[in-house]
């Protein structure tokens, strides 16, 4: 085998009972260069990625690292191979500083003791080398998130990889930051290593890669140098069919005020950011979208709206009535619904079944139940209704809501959201962690509540999905907005800074 | 008159303390690893049933000592399989060791002694002597149990194991996040079950003093929810062998100073409530702001992750 190939992998099956998560990949991967891995979520990226290290065995085929037939069982196996993983979610101990964090599992010296001072040197050097800034005493759970990924990057480093794989990297950084690991990366390609680099992020690819190896449903479809590609193509082959994420959009119609907040300051929940004094409306047949670094008072805003936390100062009007700390049954009465960030924390219940799911916040409506029980035939129907409508895939309306793609349960939850034709959607990163046809399907639902005069507020912290979406764009920074304007006038470089708390020049802070 | 200090108070805040810190440290290295154990008073009463029996067939206490740590690492063995192979709720299993221990001890003893309550008297352990010329702390190590040095001597080796090497440093991972700890190659599983057979074994350990070092008899459910209290004793102490050694020697003393309070006109039924009283009050404090090892009682589950 050429030496030019860092890793070769031929044929790569793994099932997980009837599950086929790999079903026959193929991936070449020239030494020096960043490959990229694109795929919808649950075409089997993480599951290749966690057969390279070691975290399952695959089924069939062959992995050639460096010319040489490997087959781990263990991480351990893996790093000594010299391959490194920052992972999705990321894998730290939280009530560890940061330096034992990068220690931990290859501390330094030969005996049994531990000794901070020669693993604090080492640490310090690599920093140093890529600029990369760390306070290595920290205890990781206060580290923000983007320096949380900064440390697992010199995890791997401190290792010794020379095969980097970087698992959907971006998601948690503002582009000023992504700019930085992409200099980063290139930094390490320049060393001679390798870095496999796994994402949804089309645009990423084309700005950093050199190959890109396409998967879906399990297979590879294909993989190019990147000057032969570009994104509809790669979009195309990711889903199997064109994709329209260019949206046709009318113009907005707004209509009467819908929620008007003013001055809104609430409660700090356990350390994070509060809403600090924002201000804003939203009307009917519009769609109002917030962007900012996740942890800049996205939760305090969304929970003071909904009831869920304790607003201090400020103003809620929903449809002219005051709804400072009503009840939030009350508010889903009234018309206000919510799709939350997190879908297996907020949004549904992991234990139940897509039925139950389906149902929540309707189960002591008179719609389901009634003489205290609940209408079994009605519920199904409705239930059956939404899978339709919604193209969910789900194995029967019995089946534990975790056994659904990520896609699918984001489908069930938005039509269970939808069900009572609400006035006021909170959308919250609808997207995250869904595949490209869902993505295209969500937009097109919000825009279709756009043209039915619901008012939608749009909290997202991906930049491409605001600024297509919406028709006004507010940028959140330490619980209070930096700037809010049509997406015309706002420039991605200007978000940019304002998500990382610089006004740029000539910008108004205010409505 | 009440007294708070004397040495008779200390003596027996000792005596009290030490099946509570060797039972903690037992319950810190189940929980450090992610693995509840609630099974703690079951495991120091078949621990306190194996050194009594032990003791009185072999007439050495010293192979009792061996056999209550024999049965605590088996049982810990049952306990990390349950919660670790099969996957089991650790409450669940640590439920079922309580009522297996305090139905089965009895059972036994009906079976070798035809007696439901008590067992033959057996060995005692070893205790320091002979230190009477030693002023103020002669008479207070007098009559102290040479298993009291060596809990003492454990917690240390622990607090030295936990924080300056690198086994401890890689435990202490495992119960905070053990996907993290896989992801660097850490073997999460066996660290797992080893550190629960050793708790477990520790935990034994200290049932051997309740029988055999304050006694030389075991008693039908002897250890009166001290397992219990051990654990407490470890969450007051912030799940460190330090914090729990302080913790225990406070729970002995109000124990000791409330058994020394009988003699006075308050009812005794009164002074009993004393110490469970202390307990709930300095865990409703303390719990608060004591958090645990962040994966602890949660189902290790690398495949499904």
């Amino acid at each position: 085998m050429a030496k030019e190939e860092a890793l070769v992998i031929n044929g790569l099956k793994k099932h997980f009972g009837h599950v086929k998560a790999n079903d026959g990949i193929d991936l070449i991967v020239r030494a020096g260069t960043i490959h990229a891995i694109v795929g919808e979520n649950g075409a089997g990226k993480s599951t290749l990625m966690k057969s390279l290290f070691g975290l399952h065995q695959p089924d069939s085929g062959e992995i050639h690292l460096w010319g040489e037939k490997v087959q781990f069982s263990s991480p351990l196996q893996a790093l000594s191979h010299g391959i490194g993983m920052v992972h999705q979610h990321f894998m730290l101990v939280e009530a560890l500083s940061v330096l034992e964090n990068i220690i931990l599992g290859a501390e330094p010296g030969k005996g049994i003791l531990l000794s901070y001072k020669n693993s604090r040197k080492t640490v310090e050097e690599i920093c140093q080398k890529y600029g990369l800034d760390l306070d290595l005493d920290a205890i990781v759970e206060n580290v923000p998130v983007g320096i949380q990924q900064r440390l697992e990057i010199v995890k791997v480093l401190y290792r010794g990889a020379r095969l980097i794989i970087l698992d959907e990297p971006t998601a948690v950084l503002t582009p000023q930051e992504i700019d930085r690991m992409f200099e980063i990366l290139r930094e390490f390609k320049k060393d001679g290593c390798t870095v496999i680099f796994i994402t949804h992020k089309l645009n990423e690819v084309m700005a950093l890669a050199d190959d890109v190896t396409v998967i879906r449903d399990g297979r590879t479809v294909g993989h190019w140098p990147i000057s032969e590609v570009n994104e509809k193509i790669l979009a195309r082959q990711m889903v199997g069919r064109d994709v329209v994420l260019d949206l046709v959009k009318e113009d907005a119609q707004p209509a009467e005020l819908v929620l008007q907040i003013q001055g809104l300051q609430t409660e700090q929940v356990n350390g994070d950011q509060k809403a600090d004094g924002l201000s804003f409306n939203i009307r009917a047949g519009e769609i109002l979208g917030i962007i900012g670094v996740a942890g800049n008072g996205q939760d305090a805003l969304i929970e003071g709206i909904l009831g869920l936390r304790k607003v201090e100062k400020g103003e809620i009007l929903y449809l002219g009535e005051h709804i400072n700390g009503v009840d939030t049954s009350y508010l889903r009465q009234k018309g206000v619904s919510c799709i939350s960030a997190d879908r297996l924390k907020t949004g549904l219940v992991r234990e139940f079944n897509v039925r139950e799911n389906a149902i929540l916040g309707y189960h002591t409506g008179k719609e389901f139940v009634s003489n205290l029980l609940f209408q079994n035939k009605r519920i199904d129907h409705y239930v059956n209704q939404i899978i339709k409508e919604f193209q969910i895939k789900t194995p029967s309306l019995e089946a534990p809501i975790t056994t659904l793609s990520g896609g699918n349960q984001q489908k069930l939850i938005i039509g269970r959201e939808l069900h009572a034709n609400p006035k006021l959607i909170i959308a919250v990163q609808p997207t995250r962690g869904v595949d490209i046809g869902a993505i295209e399907f969500i937009y097109q639902v919000l825009l279709e509540c756009r043209r039915q005069n619901t008012a939608v507020l749009l909290v997202s912290n991906e930049l491409e999905e605001v600024l297509s979406l919406s028709d006004r764009v507010a940028v959140l920074y330490q619980g209070r907005f930096m700037g809010c304007n049509t997406p015309d006038h706002l420039s991605k470089e200007d978000i940019g800074l304002m998500m990382a708390g610089v006004r740029p020049e000539g910008e108004g802070g205010s409505e | 008159m009440i007294s708070f200090l004397t040495i008779s108070i200390i003596q027996a805040t000792v005596a009290i303390a030490t099946p509570l810190y060797i039972g903690a440290l037992g319950g810190l290295f189940n929980e450090r690893v992610g693995v509840v154990n609630v099974g703690l008073d079951g495991i120091m009463l078949s621990g306190a049933f194996a050194a009594a029996i032990t003791s009185y067939y072999t007439q050495s206490a010293w192979m009792g000592v061996l056999a209550a740590l024999t049965v605590g690492a088996l049982l810990g063995l049952l306990h990390a399989a349950i919660c670790i192979e099969f996957k089991a709720d650790h409450v669940v299993s640590g439920v079922a060791i309580n009522i297996l221990a305090s139905s089965l001890t009895v059972f036994l003893l009906q079976l070798l002694f035809n007696n439901k309550g008590q067992s033959p008297s057996a060995p005692k352990i070893g205790q320091i002597s002979n230190l009477d010329s030693i002023p103020i702390l002669g008479p207070i190590l007098n009559n102290m149990s040479y298993l009291t040095i060596i809990g003492l001597v454990l917690i240390l080796l622990s607090h030295f194991f936990l924080y300056r090497t690198k086994m401890g440093l890689r435990l202490r991972s495992v119960g905070e996040n053990p996907y993290a700890a896989q992801s660097l190659g850490i073997p999460v599983r066996r660290y797992m079950y080893l550190s629960v057979i050793v708790g477990c074994a520790l935990v034994g350990l200290a049932g051997a003093f309740l029988s055999i070092g304050m006694l030389n008899v075991f008693t039908k459910n002897m250890t009166a929810g001290r397992g219990y209290i051990a654990l407490a004793a470890m969450i007051c102490g912030r799940w460190t062998p330090l914090g729990s050694l302080g913790a225990s020697v406070f729970f002995g003393y109000v124990l000791a100073w409330q058994m020394n309070a009988q003699g006075l006109a308050i009812p005794a039924q009164i002074l009993e409530i004393i110490p469970y009283l202390t307990t709930i009050i300095v865990l409703a404090f303390v719990a608060k702001r004591a958090r645990g090892p962040a994966h602890v009682g949660k189902i290790f589950a690398p495949s499904e992750h």
